[in-house]
């Protein structure tokens, strides 16, 4: 069996029985919840007999584990329950919410390569300097305000003040776009349509930015704190010695190193995204999963609370499997020492 | 101890960090002292005065029924530090002992404890938090509660890890040779080597719970009103930008400084403690 596949089949092991835990954990604080969850998901004007048959549907009268049973054995069939809110099954409404929510985290995510790894890396290279100090501050402002006040600060600024972005919307109304993928900067491509494209990137950049900003703050005080350690290092010295130039022994020899730490710290500042997405989508008006999470919540529709929980906690195991294997992929270590096992 | 002030007066950058905290903590203190409308942190009208922009003796502008903001955001911050102390002073002590126990222990007891950290770990913070919010009733004690449930696993891994390697350490080995219980090598010997790195984080985290709080009343999932809370705060201004600009920006600043505040504080405490990250 190849490396990769091996390393690929525990880690698949690991988060699955992790994944169950997930939804054991939820399945219980959503049913041991004071009062009776068929009566507060109908509201105070229902009849006994509503309540009653809702309290059939949802099998309230059994035991929690039976009651968990049904659930798993509904989830096999992909099935994760009717929403009391809106009347649909769970996943037709997490399918039509999640691809806005996840387009929205994957710019953010690139925004926070793309940017916080550089600034890491000038950080690093000047250290001690005034660039290193700026990139200190920036990176501290950065992690220091949930993602809200990012979000209404730089609307107040970008969109109000200096009209150069949109204020609210995934793209202007005037475009009609067959959904595909249900990411509308691929959507519009896909249309051959580049004026809606071009009107979907510009909705998207300041809500990305705004998720962004804690993500690269954390990855530009990691890579920095990485590089300046990986400088110390004799082989650092030895490639001055050699007379390789300051810029190269930047990229290759001290960046490289560097990378396998921040990449798992990009892991997990996407558990936060996906979290504080809720909280960029609110000021934007942004069509994703938070208005729906958010109004499930408020509604106590367990249905849809157990389901929208356990398909943003599957992803965010699904990532960090893919920033394991790009870490096997990157650091020789792993990769020989699997070959050998 | 003059080692500690000599790092911290020559930094400017922890210097500021204990400036700001010490301001927000003493405002916090002594509220009904400073604010200039005490009243006002309640549930108080004056729609003589509503919605006016900052100017005497208004600092921070009025909001909406006319309260003055300034006072309202010193009551917030009071909440807030409340809200952080009592959820470390919780969340800590168990987090702790179960990486402890966990790293010390090893085998079984390690995968499960492990495992369990690990679910907790997977849902997202704040989206644990907003589910068990919204299920529970919206009240500063189940904000609590729900702010520590997503916290203590936090410190179970870090403390998992240093355990880990401290257990390889000769005196751990000295402490077993000479006969020392499971209890006191864990708690007396290994336990003292991690505090730096907890006392570290526990600073940082303080300004984190009051982030993640202010994130969850944002989303009409905290503390209700009439009750002054930063984020619910940011949250009702903001229906109003951009020309009652200081209803959400003045909140959302408070957010900021008390955070970056302890930020600042954490980094020089890490500084001075000696703790790698």
């Amino acid at each position: 069996m190849p490396p990769v596949v091996r390393l690929l089949a525990k880690r698949l092991g690991t988060s699955l029985i992790v994944l169950v835990g997930v939804s054991m954990l939820i399945f219980t604080i959503a049913r041991v919840i004071p009062g009776d969850p068929a009566r507060i998901a109908l509201g105070p004007n229902a009849t006994p007999e509503q309540v009653e048959t809702l309290r059939e549907r949802l099998h309230l009268d059994e035991a929690l584990p039976v009651q968990y049973g049904y659930f798993l054995r509904d989830l096999s069939r992909g099935d994760l329950g009717i929403s009391l809110y809106t009347n649909r099954p769970v996943t037709a409404d997490i399918a039509q919410f999640l691809p806005a929510t996840l387009e929205l985290i994957l710019v953010a995510g690139l925004m926070m390569i793309l940017i916080g790894l550089p600034l890491g890396v000038i950080a690093a290279r000047y250290r001690g300097s005034w660039a290193d100090h700026a990139v200190r501050i920036f990176t501290l402002l950065g992690v220091s305000a949930p993602s809200f006040v990012w979000a209404v600060i730089l609307m107040l600024i970008f969109a109000f003040y200096l009209p150069l972005f949109p204020i609210a919307g995934r793209i202007a109304d005037s475009y009609a776009i067959a959904s595909v993928t249900g990411f509308l900067t691929i959507d519009t491509l896909i249309a051959g349509n580049l004026a809606a494209f071009g009107s979907a990137a510009w909705h998207i950049v300041l809500p990305a930015f705004a998720l962004s900003l804690s993500g690269i703050g954390q990855a530009a005080r990691l890579t920095r704190s990485n590089m300046v350690e990986t400088y110390d290092k004799p082989f650092i010295e030895m490639a001055r010695s050699y007379g390789f130039p300051e810029r190269r022994i930047a990229r290759r020899f001290a960046f490289r190193p560097s990378l396998i730490p921040s990449l798992t710290i990009i892991g997990l500042d996407f558990a936060a995204m996906l979290g504080n997405a809720f909280l960029v989508e609110a000021v934007f008006a942004w069509p994703g999963l938070s208005r729906y999470g958010v109004a499930v919540i408020l509604r106590k529709d367990l249905n849809a609370i157990v389901g929208t929980v356990l398909i943003i906690s599957a992803m965010f195991l699904l990532v960090n499997i893919i920033v394991d294997l790009l870490i096997a992929f990157i650091n020789p270590r792993i990769r020989y020492s699997q070959r050998a096992s | 101890m003059k080692r500690a002030a000599y790092i911290l007066v020559r930094n400017p950058l922890s210097l500021t960090g204990v400036i700001l905290i010490a301001l927000v903590v003493f405002g916090a203190l002594f509220a009904d002292l400073i604010a200039p409308f005490p009243e006002h942190r309640g549930a108080v009208v004056d729609f003589a005065n509503f919605n006016k922009p900052p100017e005497w003796p208004y600092l921070f502008g009025t909001d909406l029924v006319g309260r003055d903001l300034f006072s309202r955001i010193l009551y917030a911050y009071r909440i807030s530090l409340l809200l952080g102390v009592v959820v470390l002073a919780i969340a800590v002590p168990i987090g702790v002992t179960i990486g402890l126990v966990a790293g010390y222990v090893g085998g079984w007891v390690e995968y499960v404890l492990m495992r369990i950290t690990d679910v907790f770990l997977s849902i997202p913070p704040l989206v644990l938090a907003m589910s068990m919010m919204g299920l529970l009733e919206p009240t500063l004690t189940n904000g609590m509660l729900a702010v520590t449930a997503m916290w203590w696993p936090w410190y179970t891994r870090l403390v998992y890890n240093l355990t880990r390697s401290e257990k390889e350490e000769g005196y751990v080995l000295a402490a077993e040779v000479i006969g020392a219980s499971r209890a006191h090598t864990i708690f007396r010997e290994i336990l003292p080597n991690c505090v730096p790195s907890i006392v570290t984080k526990m600073t940082l985290d303080l300004g984190f719970v009051i982030l993640i709080a202010s994130s969850l009343s944002f989303l009409g999932l905290g503390v209700q009103p009439p009750t002054p809370d930063l984020g619910s705060m940011v949250a009702d201004g903001a229906k109003y930008l951009p020309d009652s600009w200081w209803l959400t920006v003045f909140p959302g600043l408070a957010i900021l400084v008390a955070v970056f505040g302890f930020n600042l504080l954490g980094d020089a405490l890490r500084d001075i403690l000696g703790v790698d990250q």
